[in-house]
């Protein structure tokens, strides 16, 4: 990997965009197989003592990399503006491949330049590319700036101090851009594998019964397990409900139309065994007497399935772990794709916990 | 809080829990490969299962039987498919994901004409549905010599194994599909005497990859090809599959293939339907194929005596490649010192309809040629009056669109560009646009998309009964006719563009492109 760099101190983005289009002529005539990757521009806010972690989850993102992420490290009390811009490739390459490139903006601002930051940030986005905006450390005011230029915003309802916080912040985003979750997609593998056990013509007769379902959770991961519970609540048309605090977990009724089973007893369990963020497990039963649990296990999910005649049958879906790096980068990629059941799932999720 | 109203779900209804979801689910599944130790089988099927299940995409219960000649216990197949996967994986292995995998494999050895065989295997799949107290799906893969197709077919159906109740059964069968017209038709005929066409998935493996798939979405999803996509725009195909290493270890095949066999009948021919075929009315397996069928029928299958006119076989002699010293095809390991089968073929094939009537398609491919490239371009015809000639303009060239399929895959347009100074003179440049710069996802191995599009029941990127019928009567006269070639086959020296005997078949004013 062989990288330009250019930085100044006390600049403007007039001239670190002016830079930018220096350091691509500079690679273009370096490596003869460059290539400026166009995917989409990642704007990321950050405070300054956190930016490390936050470079290395940047860094761990892999394959899933951005085309040109524009970093914006807020630094209380400082005034000016300093900026270093590096443009990247690979520059061991076998015969015919692409030098791919990897274009990264830091900029270092102050809490003053916050509120107008897209005016900072609006010359150094790739025009025409969607642009997403990322800020892991709250940044309210910034990602409000930056939604005049940005289309996506990721984020992580576990990052937020309560899950009626969580739910409120994502709500009111989705209603001015489109929003990527970690949160929803951590339950990503779980959605996949509940649908798919529902889904021989045997199963799916028992969705119209189900009668109870748990989701069990990290202790710090309740927005993970909501957002679950309101994806198959608006998947398969329940009613509305509360869910209650008792005992440390959230618990409460929703009502269905089914002549089966008339309401889905809904506990969501914290379990402090788990260590990853995220879920755990969940039980799903079924009023005739069925039920099928998906835990974490090795080599994917542990799944056992007991029927109406009491008969026991354990197996392992098959998957690897993505990680948290991984679930970064899938944000990422989500970007650029729309799932149509995640407002329906927020919007259950919310009048859950109203 | 908007919600659908619930009601009891009938069991034939859609999943509603699938909408949204990349991943939709696949049946349970065992899968049983014939031909379990052989070379396909280590280097792409097992790995291509074993990225399947590091993503989560296997159905969620799995099971794989491997058949193969040698007497070897379940536990040394499981160390050989390890030892395959950690070779050849796309991701690298993890061992709780492998293990647990691995859980479920089991071994049948024989041959592949012994009924013990289907014996121990019905066996060996009955335990697995007994166990999970369910039918799962099978899924036949032979991956075999193609002598052995209509036996294993035959053999499946004497043991009763063609069919499951309350499950699926699918039989994927693996090219090539006969090696001429007769033997496709008693192929087909012998496995629809046992199976019934849905059940059926002739792979071309060509079709699972992503480029090429990316075709249909370069030309129905984007309006601005469309209105030039016809005989009044377009001057000329040319479709290339060159590649720059010779045989290897793959004498015993390919003297017996040849390069009409090998590449031209099918996935070259797979190309031009695709670039050709009309819009289907949806993407579904047989909308797709009843256009692909439609676009080999138009094309009218040659003569004996058409052939020299519209088909060029050669063979690559010593030249030189990569800067050393290249050996001929006669001179390579395994090769008869005698052989007369082509290493290069080049076609010229028409249309015959409504949109390309008149439009001659160039089909060529080639052992140690030039340069590996796989790609197609289509050249425009020229602007009526070029009101720059009087500036010196010599340098306009009709636009051409190349779709290149690898090795990096994307979309080039030429267009006429002013050259900067005093005079309107006018140059070609490129307008370029390369998929891997555009996109973020790592794309799956074409075995991957393809046997879980065989798990589940998508024949849409398989070839059908009559599409590989149709191909073959496009190539056969073109085979006969070979055979019985007088004269000596043409030669090209390694390493070089191809024969110049080439040219013979192109049409005034044109010309190959440049490899």
């Amino acid at each position: 990997m062989s990288e330009s760099v250019w930085s100044e101190q006390g600049t403007s983005p007039g001239a670190i965009e002016a830079a930018l289009r220096d350091l691509l002529k500079e690679r273009h005539a370096a490596v003869e197989a460059f290539v400026p990757a166009r995917v989409l521009n990642l704007v990321v806010v950050v405070d300054r003592e956190w930016r490390g972690e936050i470079a290395n989850r940047l860094e761990r993102v892999g394959r899933y990399h951005p085309s040109r992420t524009v970093i914006c490290e807020v630094e209380r009390g400082r005034e000016t503006m300093d900026a270093q811009v590096t443009i990247g490739s690979e520059d061991e390459l076998a015969t015919g491949e692409l030098a791919l490139g990897r274009e990264r903006v830091l900029v270092e601002i102050g809490d003053s330049h916050v509120e107008y930051v897209d005016s900072i940030v609006d010359p150094l986005v790739v025009t025409d590319l969607a642009t997403v905006v990322w800020a892991p450390h709250g940044h309210r005011e910034a990602v409000n700036s930056l939604l005049k230029l940005a289309q996506v915003v990721l984020v992580d309802s576990l990052d937020e101090p309560s899950i009626d916080a969580a739910l409120e912040r994502v709500r009111e985003l989705a209603e001015r851009c489109y929003v990527v979750d970690l949160a929803w997609l951590r339950s990503t593998p779980w959605r996949e594998r509940i649908a798919a056990t529902f889904d021989p013509a045997i199963w799916r007769r028992e969705l119209g019964s189900i009668s109870s379902v748990e989701v069990r959770h990290r202790p710090d991961s309740q927005a993970a397990a909501l957002l679950l519970v309101g994806w198959l609540s608006s998947r398969l048309g329940w009613g509305a409900g509360e869910l209650a605090a008792v005992n440390g977990s959230l618990r409460g009724h929703l009502e269905t139309r089914s002549r089966k089973a008339r309401e889905v007893e809904i506990t969501l369990r914290s379990d402090e065994r788990q260590s990853a963020p995220g879920l755990a497990g969940i039980t799903i039963a079924t009023s005739s007497g069925m039920s099928i649990a998906l835990d974490r296990g090795p080599g994917g999910l542990s799944a056992v399935r007991r029927t109406r005649d009491g008969r026991e049958s354990a197996w392992t879906v098959l998957g690897a772990s993505r990680g948290e790096a991984g679930i970064l980068g899938e944000g990422i990629r989500q970007a650029l794709l729309r799932d149509p059941t995640y407002a329906p799932a927020l919007r259950c999720a919310s009048s859950l916990v109203q | 809080m908007a919600t659908v109203e619930q009601r009891p779900i009938a069991a034939e209804e859609e999943n509603p829990l699938t909408e949204g979801l990349e991943r939709l689910p696949v049946h349970p599944t065992t899968l049983v490969i014939f031909g379990a130790t052989g070379d396909l089988a280590k280097r792409k099927l097992l790995p291509a299962l074993y990225n399947l299940a590091h993503e989560g995409a296997l159905p969620e219960r799995f099971n794989l039987i491997g058949v193969s000649r040698a007497d070897r216990p379940h536990e040394d197949y499981r160390a050989l498919a390890r030892e395959s996967i950690g070779s050849h994986s796309r991701h690298e292995p993890k061992d709780e994901v492998l293990d647990s995998l691995l859980e479920h494999v089991r071994y049948v050895p024989g041959t592949f004409d012994d009924p013990a065989v289907y014996e121990q295997l019905e066996r060996t799949a009955a335990e697995f549905d007994e166990e999970a107290g369910m039918a799962f799906n099978r899924v036949f893969y032979l991956s075999t010599a193609p002598a052995f197709f209509p036996m294993i077919v035959g053999k499946l159906g004497e043991r009763g194994l063609e069919r499951r109740e309350g499950a699926e059964v699918r039989v994927v069968i693996e090219k090539p599909f006969g090696t001429n017209l007769e033997e496709a038709l008693a192929l087909n005929r012998d496995v629809l005497d046992v199976l019934d066409e849905s059940q059926v998935f002739r792979i071309d493996h060509y079709l699972g990859k992503e480029t090429v798939q990316n075709m249909l979405a370069f030309r129905f999803a984007n309006g601005m090809f469309e209105p030039l996509w016809n005989r009044n725009y377009i001057d000329n195909v040319q479709i290339t599959a060159a590649e720059d290493i010779g045989i290897g270890t793959r004498a015993g095949y390919y003297d017996e293939s040849g390069a009409l066999r090998d590449l031209v009948q099918n996935h070259m021919l797979q190309l031009l339907t695709l670039l050709a075929m009309e819009p289907p009315v949806e993407f579904s397996a047989d909308e797709v194929r009843d256009e692909k069928v439609k676009v080999l029928r138009a094309v009218k299958p040659p003569t004996t005596e058409d052939v020299p006119d519209m088909a060029v076989a050669a063979q690559y002699g010593p030249g030189h490649s990569a800067g050393e010293d290249a050996a001929g095809y006669l001179q390579e390991e395994g090769v008869p010192g005698d052989s007369t089968t082509e290493t290069y073929a080049a076609l010229r094939l028409e249309v015959d309809n409504w949109r390309w009537a008149g439009v001659p398609f160039y089909l060529r491919t080639g052992k140690r040629l030039a340069r590996k490239v796989t790609e197609i371009a289509v050249a425009l015809k020229p602007v009526p009056h070029l009101a720059f000639r009087q500036q010196g303009s010599v340098g306009v060239q009709p636009n051409q669109l190349i779709l290149t399929m690898q090795p990096n895959e994307g979309v080039s347009i030429s267009l006429g560009a002013k050259i900067p100074g005093t005079r309107m003179r006018i140059r070609p440049v490129n307008m370029e646009f390369l998929y891997g710069t555009a996109f973020l996802s790592q794309s799956p191995e074409a075995y991957e998309r393809l046997i879980l599009d065989a798990m589940r029941g998508d024949a849409t990127l398989f070839t059908r009964n009559d599409e590989v019928e149709a191909q073959w009567r496009i190539c056969d006269p073109i085979v006969s006719a070979w055979a019985d070639r007088g004269d000596a086959l043409p030669k090209y020296a390694a390493g070089s563009d191809g024969p110049h005997e080439a040219d013979s078949i192109l049409r005034h004013g044109h010309k190959w492109r440049a490899i």
